[in-house]
C-alpha cells in the first residue's frame, strides 16, 4: 500500500525549473533513496512531501497521519539544552508523554549523558542526532531526511541505519536524499536518481548498476545523459 | 589588500539594498537634523495682525516722540511673518497648522502705551498639541515681547524720573489741561525754614501756610501717580495667551510620555523583529509551520511575547517615574491601555521587519535604523516647518505606530484628549502590518 503517491510534480523558481513532472510513489515499510547532483531538485522534491513548500503542478497524496521531517540543516533552538528542545517538540507534536518520548530519543540517538547540554555546544555530529530525534518524535507513518548522514562519523551513521532499518520493519515509509551512492547502494529499495529536476531513474539499485560498481554505474549514467 | 578591497566592493556591488540604506539612511538623518536645526526655533511662522492705525504708531512717551513700528520691524527679524486682516483669519491659520501661533496687536495697544498709566495687552494664539510647541511659542513670543518691554520700560522709567525731579526740585507741571507751579520740596523746605525764623507766634501767615498747603497736596497727588507708573514700568506689555488646542500637560509629564514611547518601541521592534528572524536563523521555522503551528499562530506568538515584555517593562518604568514626577495614579487602567495598543502595534511592526529581513542582525538594524527617524518625524510641531513639509511628515508619522502610541499615552498620562482616534489609529496599523508581516511569510523558509 503506497503511503506516498507523487504525479507529475512541477516546480519553478522564476525561470528555473526545480522540478519537471516527477511521479513516485513509497510503500510501507519501503526505504527510498533520492540521488543526484548538486542542484538536482532534491531538497525541493522532499519539501513538498513534507509540506512546506506547495507544487506548481501536479499531484501529491499524503498519508493523513504525520509526516516526519530531518531537513539538512539541524532545525534546532541552540539555547535551549538538548532536552528542552526534545521535550518542546514533543509537547508540539502532541505526545501523550512527554518525558517517556524525551527519554526515548534521547536513548536511541545515544545522548543521555548530553541531555542537559545546550546544543549550540554539541558538535555537528550529535546536533544531527537530535534533528533525527525530533523528527522522530511524533511516530510518523512517513520519514522525510534531508542528506540526514550528512555530518555524522562512521560509528553514528551505522547507528542511524540501525534505527531507521528498524523504523521501516515497523512500517514507517523512509525518503532521504544523499550524494552518498554507497549509502543508497547499501540501505534502499529502490533509489531515485534526479538530474536537473528530472526524475531519470526509478528502481532498485541493482538495476541501475547492472553488476558494476554503483557509483561507477551511476556517474556513467548521468554522464550518458548530459549532466 | 588590493584583492580584499575588490573582494568587498564586489560584495556590496552584490548588495543593492545594503547599498543603498547606507545611501539613503545618512541622507535622511542628514536632512531631518538639518530641518531640525535651521527651521525650528530661529524662524517661527507667525501670523501677525496689526490692528494699530497708521497714524497712531507714534506716541509720546516722557517728552519724546516714538515710533513703535521700529518695534515691530525687530520683532519681524525673529519670526518669520505671515501677515493677515483680521484676528479670526489669524486663528484658522492657527488651528490649521499653517503657522506656529498668531500675535495680535489691539487697536488700543499705542494708546496705552503712551498713557503710561495701564499696560498694554498684546494677544497671543497658538496651538499646544505638545508641550513642547507650547513652550517654544511662549519662549519666541515672550522673548520678543520682553525686548519691547525693555524699550518701552526705559522710556517710561524716564518719566517717572521727571515727577520726581518736580516733586523734589518744583517747576512747572500740566496735568489734564491745568498749568501748575509746583513749589518743589527743596524750596518748601526753604520757606518752612524762613518761615518758621521769622514768624511770631501769634502773626498771620496765612498766605505762605495756603502756598505749602498746595504743595503738599500736588506732592501727594504726583506720588499717587508715581506708583501707578512704577506698576506699569515692571511690565508696560502684557501677553494675553489664548491655547487653541490641546496644552494642558506639562513638560515634565510629557517627557515621561516621550521616554516612554520611545522605550516601548526599542524593545518591542527588537524583540518582535528579532524572535521571529531567529525562528529562520535557527532553521526551526520549516519544521514548525509544517503543521505543528501554523503561520499566523506563529506571528501572534511573537507578537505577544513581545507586546507583554515590553508592556511590562514600560509599565514598570512609568511606575518608577511616577516616584519622581506626579502621574496621577487614578489613571493607571488608562496607561495600561495606551500601553498595550502602543506595544501591539510596535509589535506588529517588528514582526513586518523579521518577515521581511528574514535574518537577526538585519531584523535589529533595520528596526534601530527605523525607529530613531520615526520619533523624530513624530515630534515635528505643527508650524515649525512650512505646511508642505509638516504633511509630508505627518503622513510619514501616520504609516508607523510612534505617534498614536505618544498621543494615546499622553492622553492617558496627562488628559491630553481623547486616546480613541490613537487606538483606532494602532489598531489599523497592527492590521496592515500583520498583513505585511503574514505575507513576509511565505518567503520566510
Amino acid at each position: 500500500m503506497s503511503l506516498i503517491e507523487a504525479q507529475g510534480v512541477s516546480k519553478r523558481f522564476g525561470d528555473r525549473e526545480a522540478l519537471r513532472s516527477v511521479s513516485l510513489h513509497a510503500a510501507e515499510g519501503e526505504i527510498l533513496a533520492i540521488i543526484g547532483p548538486n542542484g538536482a531538485g532534491k531538497t525541493t522534491l522532499l519539501s513538498i512531501i513534507a509540506g512546506i513548500q506547495s507544487p506548481d503542478d501536479g499531484e501529491l497524496t499524503r498519508p493523513p497521519g504525520e509526516v516526519g521531517w530531518v531537513p539538512q540543516q539541524a532545525a534546532l533552538y541552540g539555547k535551549l539544552t538538548v532536552a528542552e528542545n526534545l521535550r518542546l517538540f514533543a509537547r508540539l507534536e502532541q505526545r501523550p508523554d512527554v518525558e517517556a518520548a524525551v527519554e526515548e530519543m534521547l536513548h536511541q540517538t545515544g545522548l543521555e549523558d548530553r541531555a542537559g547540554d545546550q546544543v549550540s555546544t554539541l558538535s555537528g555530529g550529535n546536533r544531527q542526532r537530535v534533528n533525527i530525534a525530533i523528527g522522530l518524535l511524533a511516530q510518523p507513518d512517513v520519514l522525510l531526511l534531508d542528506e540526514p548522514s550528512a555530518a555524522l562519523d562512521p560509528r553514528q551513521r551505522e547507528r542511524l541505519w540501525e534505527f531507521l532499518q528498524a523504523r521501516a520493519e515497523q512500517g514507517t515509509a523512509i525518503l532521504f536524499s544523499t550524494h552518498n551512492v554507497a549509502e543508497a547502494e547499501r540501505n534502499a529499495d529502490r533509489v531515485l536518481v534526479l538530474a536537473d529536476g528530472e526524475l531519470l531513474f526509478e528502481g532498485p539499485a541493482d538495476e541501475l548498476a547492472l553488476g558494476a560498481d554503483f557509483e561507477s554505474a551511476f556517474v556513467e549514467f548521468l554522464r550518458e545523459r548530459g549532466h | 589588500m588590493r584583492w580584499l578591497l575588490i573582494k568587498d566592493l564586489q560584495i556590496l556591488k552584490r548588495s543593492p539594498l545594503l547599498v543603498a540604506l547606507l545611501v539613503i539612511y545618512p541622507i535622511v538623518i542628514a536632512v531631518l537634523i538639518g530641518l531640525a536645526l535651521s527651521r525650528g526655533p530661529d524662524k517661527p511662522r507667525v501670523a501677525f495682525v496689526n490692528e494699530v492705525p497708521a497714524a497712531a504708531n507714534v506716541i509720546q512717551l516722557g517728552g519724546e516722540s516714538i515710533d513703535t513700528s521700529k518695534y515691530g520691524k525687530e520683532l519681524f527679524d525673529a519670526i518669520d511673518p505671515v501677515r493677515v486682516d483680521s484676528e479670526a483669519e489669524a486663528i484658522k491659520k492657527v488651528k490649521s497648522g499653517d503657522v506656529l501661533g498668531a500675535l495680535v496687536l489691539p487697536q488700543d495697544l499705542t494708546h496705552k502705551l503712551a498713557s503710561g498709566i495701564e499696560p498694554a495687552h498684546v494677544k497671543v494664539y497658538y496651538n499646544a498639541e505638545d508641550p513642547v510647541k507650547a513652550r517654544f511659542v511662549q519662549n519666541t513670543i515672550n522673548s520678543q515681547v520682553q525686548k519691547a518691554n525693555a524699550a518701552v520700560r526705559k522710556k517710561l522709567t524716564k518719566i517717572a524720573v521727571g515727577y520726581l525731579k518736580l516733586v523734589v526740585s518744583g517747576g512747572k507741571f500740566s496735568f489734564f489741561g491745568r498749568n501748575f507751579d509746583v513749589l518743589g520740596l527743596a524750596k518748601a523746605e526753604a520757606i518752612l525754614r524762613a518761615t518758621l525764623a521769622e514768624i511770631p507766634k501769634d502773626s498771620p501767615a496765612n498766605a505762605q501756610v495756603a502756598t505749602v498747603q498746595q504743595f503738599a497736596k500736588i506732592a501727594h497727588d504726583n506720588l499717587g501717580l508715581s506708583n501707578d507708573v512704577l506698576k506699569t514700568v515692571g511690565e508696560p506689555i502684557v501677553v494675553d495667551q489664548h491655547v487653541l488646542k490641546g496644552g494642558k500637560t506639562p513638560l515634565d509629564a510629557f517627557a515621561v510620555a516621550v521616554a516612554v514611547t520611545v522605550s516601548l518601541m526599542f524593545v518591542t521592534l527588537l524583540l518582535a523583529a528579532g524572535t521571529l528572524a531567529l525562528e529562520r536563523e535557527e532553521n526551526a521555522f520549516s519544521r514548525l509551520v509544517r503543521g505543528l503551528v501554523s503561520r499566523t499562530g506563529l506571528l501572534v506568538e511573537k507578537g505577544l511575547l513581545a507586546s507583554g515584555a515590553s508592556f511590562v517593562v514600560t509599565l514598570a518604568m512609568l511606575s518608577g517615574l511616577a516616584l519622581f514626577i506626579d502621574l496621577a495614579w487614578d489613571r493607571f487602567p488608562l496607561w495600561v491601555v495606551a500601553l498595550v495598543a502602543g506595544a501591539l502595534g510596535f509589535a506588529a511592526m517588528g514582526l513586518a521587519i523579521g518577515a521581511l529581513t528574514r535574518e537577526v542582525r538585519a531584523a535589529s538594524l533595520l528596526a534601530f535604523m527605523l525607529a530613531l527617524p520615526i520619533a523624530f518625524l513624530a515630534l515635528i510641531p505643527s508650524g515649525s516647518v512650512s505646511q508642505t513639509l509638516y504633511d509630508v511628515t505627518s503622513a510619514i508619522s501616520a504609516v508607523f505606530p510612534f505617534k498614536p502610541t505618544l498621543d494615546a499615552l499622553n492622553a492617558a498620562l496627562n488628559d491630553a484628549g481623547g486616546m480613541g482616534k490613537a487606538l483606532i489609529h494602532l489598531a489599523l496599523l497592527v492590521a496592515g502590518y500583520g498583513v505585511l508581516a503574514r505575507v513576509g511569510l511565505r518567503r520566510f523558509a
